[in-house]
């Protein structure tokens, strides 16, 4: 009986491990917030995003699909775009054409050039406006 | 009542195996082959033609460096090739961001976020001399032992190429 609890207590903190690990995974979709260079889609603050991890590998990705890249400036950074174009005349073989939909404060691909498809790590395909404010809004109720 | 229960039960250890196995070679360190002579005499050192894939060396790729991406001169990479991603390329890390690189013609300047590769056998690699330093986000891994053929098992030690390089 004592095995049975410890086996599965041993099963679930495995899966609790893999599920939460800070590295990028296949099988994941994550959230987070982000800044100006979206606006309007996206907005400044308390916007929380939901990216899955698969289509990009799957080659599902075409121009105008939210994705998220890592940064080719700071590797430990990410952003959020939307990819303008796919490979082609003016974009060379195995890279994207990169832009946030503000096009005043964006830092894209018009400043460090066209994106290494290696470096898309999703595709973003739902959004929360306004999350912060709801979560801390239901913080505060409950404090 | 048996056998479906049984086959259920197996199901489920393999997928558990599965994806712990998974987890661990994308966080911690995995074993691939190397393939070409780009890097000899490091790896591969034989240069014939008819390498086959169970002579290629065998190396540990450790995954723990993808953590802040902190790399020194000399490392041995894995990255996703710039040119497309499906291919990963293995070469020794020359340059660092802000560091100015020598090649026969001029002095390139490595940007933030990237680094500049070259493999040891200068002869026949295709590296950073050819396109260009490559960003740091794809790097998939940093090799630090050799686990095949036995008669070279060890560690990789870092190997930092004299007067090409002048870092800031």
């Amino acid at each position: 009986m004592e095995n049975h609890g410890r086996e599965a207590m041993a099963r679930a903190s495995i899966s609790f491990a893999c599920y939460t690990s800070p590295m990028p995974t296949y099988y994941r979709p994550t959230m987070s917030v982000l800044g100006p260079s979206m606006l309007p889609t996206l907005s400044i603050t308390g916007d929380v995003v939901l990216v899955e991890r698969l289509s990009h590998r799957l080659g599902k990705l075409g121009s105008g699909d939210l994705v998220r890249v890592r940064s080719p400036l700071d590797p430990n950074k990410t952003l959020t775009k939307r990819v303008v174009a796919m490979e082609g005349d003016k974009v060379p073989k195995g890279h994207v054409w990169i832009q946030g939909d503000n096009l005043y404060v964006s830092r894209d691909s018009r400043h460090f050039g066209p994106l290494p498809y290696g470096l898309i790590e999703g595709k973003v395909f739902m959004g929360v406006s306004n999350a912060k404010s709801i979560v801390s809004g239901f913080v505060h109720r409950m404090s | 009542m048996g056998t479906p229960s049984v086959l259920w039960n197996v199901a489920k250890k393999c997928f558990t195996v599965g994806v712990i196995t998974l987890t661990v070679s994308d966080l911690f360190a995995s074993i691939v082959p190397v393939r070409g002579a780009s890097m000899s005499p490091t790896f591969n050192p034989k240069t014939n033609s008819l390498l086959d894939s169970l002579s290629d060396d065998r190396v540990l790729v450790e995954k723990l460096c993808l953590r802040n991406y902190k790399f020194s001169h000399g490392d041995v990479i894995v990255f996703s090739s710039p040119n497309n991603h499906k291919e990963k390329h293995v070469k020794r890390i020359v340059g660092l961001p802000g560091d100015w690189v020598g090649t026969i013609y001029d002095v390139v300047h490595v940007p933030e976020g990237h680094c500049w590769v070259e493999g040891d056998n200068s002869a026949s690699s295709l590296d950073s001399r050819s396109f260009g330093p490559v960003p740091l986000g794809l790097v998939k891994g940093r090799i630090t032992h050799i686990l095949w053929p036995p008669q070279r098992v060890g560690s990789v030690d870092r190997k930092i190429p004299q007067n090409r390089v002048s870092s800031s």
